[in-house]
């Protein structure tokens, strides 16, 4: 199963953006829903972003979750992707333009996005899963931002979440 | 430590009518959950004065004197209110985003006297005591405390709770809804709006039924008034500073005084 979602990011820190060592970017990157075998299955909220080197956010990239349900009930749960609810969605509107999306199901989901401009330094690109009556993962992949850089990496979650993959092209 | 101690028993025994037992009974109240997202949430407020952090096993909080604050000052209706054996519960609904504030705030007078050999005591408003024909009593003695117990809730994101300038309070640095294992909390004892230094503060961990030693942490306000605190762990916390005031003044007798603050908070894993 394969599903696509095509994203725009918003530069959300104007203070980043600094002309001489500040570079956008390209990112593509892969998140896979894992099979569970679990008497109780919900599809996980997933939420997706860019953090700096003191875990401050720099960009929204994805929050999956139950959009759709009436009354905006699906929100209720948003707290539980409990760092992303933190950094992120508790100062924001909802749903965000271009980055909330439905769950996913099993299987492997890309993802593209803009990089706003973003200094020279190191940033970790995050994926928090939880799911209700189940359990949460979050993780972090560190890279390091600079002009004309290729950044290619994966990580595999151990239980809400499967294979990562990351590719960032550095304008 | 002793003050402290002596302190749960001279406040926590007579609140509870209870004279024999030796126990630290402690006052909490803990909500259903803290921290929400989404819109018209409920929680669902628990209160007693128990042994076992949180878990009820001896007597509700009268919710007369509880009150919920919504983050624009307004008063909320608790509804579903239950006073048992006990527990006491309440749920409230959450209709704004912020930070709400409910706490149980009550000023006792306590007294103790003998008669006819025999140890009497009494707890309730200075104008019922005044009723009791107490003036010659032989080892009467009197106290006076103010208790507030809190806990603090959000909807979306946190916003800045008002002091109350009265009785024990924190001013908070670091925001209760706002704790996570392996951050440091900075939180200012306040005593009416007053900072305090040197002010112990008790912090234990919940579900002590489910463990040999009660592991209580006592963290000391600097000069300015300010405790960190540093999670041993992720769960549920129960924190309370105590300090004794100027004594007063009742029937031509010195009274003890003393202000008692409780706040219990959820510290979430990262």
């Amino acid at each position: 199963m394969k599903s696509k979602t095509t994203q725009k990011l918003i530069p959300l820190v104007a203070t980043l953006v600094s002309s001489a060592t500040s570079y956008a970017g390209d990112l593509t990157a892969t998140i896979e829903v894992p099979r569970l075998d679990v008497a109780e299955y919900h599809r996980p909220y997933i939420a997706a972003w860019v953090e700096a080197a003191d875990r401050s956010i720099v960009a929204d990239l994805a929050v999956w979750y139950d959009v759709e349900m009436p009354n905006k009930e699906g929100e209720t749960w948003l707290k539980d992707i409990r760092q992303w609810w933190r950094k992120s969605g508790r100062n924001k509107e909802l749903p965000i333009d271009g980055i909330s999306g439905p769950t996913k199901p099993v299987g492997e989901h890309s993802l593209d996005a803009q990089l706003p401009k973003m200094n020279t330094g190191s940033y970790y690109f995050v994926v928090e899963a939880s799911r209700e009556v189940g359990g949460r993962e979050l993780i972090r992949i560190p890279f390091d931002w600079a002009e004309n850089t290729t950044i290619k990496q994966s990580a595999t979650g151990e239980r809400e979440l499967g294979k990562i993959t990351l590719n960032i092209q550095s304008k | 430590m002793k003050r402290i101690k002596k302190t749960l028993l001279t406040i926590a025994l007579p609140i509870i009518g209870l004279l024999s037992t030796a126990e630290a009974h402690r006052i909490w109240m803990i909500p259903s959950t803290s921290t929400l997202s989404g819109e018209d949430q409920w929680i669902s407020v628990e209160a007693a004065i128990s042994n076992d952090l949180f878990f009820p096993n001896h007597y509700p909080v009268p919710l007369k004197f509880v009150k919920a604050t919504s983050p624009s000052g307004k008063e909320l209706e608790l509804r579903s209110t239950a006073e048992g054996k006990i527990r006491s519960s309440f749920e409230v609904l959450l209709e704004e985003k912020g930070s709400y504030r409910i706490a149980y705030e009550n000023k006792m007078l306590f007294v103790s006297w003998k008669e006819n050999g025999e140890y009497k005591r009494f707890r309730g408003t200075r104008e019922q005591a005044e009723e009791k024909e107490l003036k010659g009593k032989e080892a009467l003695k009197f106290g006076e405390y103010f208790t507030r117990v809190e806990t603090i809730v959000t909807s979306g994101t946190p916003s800045d709770l008002k002091l109350k300038g009265t009785g024990v309070e924190f001013s908070f640095e670091t925001h209760p809804n706002d704790l996570y294992f392996g951050e440091t909390a900075r939180f200012q004892v306040l005593l009416d709006g007053e900072p305090q230094a040197e002010c112990t503060v008790t912090v234990i961990k919940g579900n002590d039924r489910f463990r040999d030693s009660v592991d209580e942490i006592e963290v000391k306000s600097d000069s300015e008034g300010f405790i960190e605190i540093n999670w041993p762990s992720a769960g549920r916390y129960w924190i309370e500073a105590y300090i004794e005031t100027e004594p007063g003044e009742f029937l031509g007798k010195p009274v003890t005084c003393g202000s008692d603050y409780v706040l219990t908070v959820e510290v979430l894993p990262e």
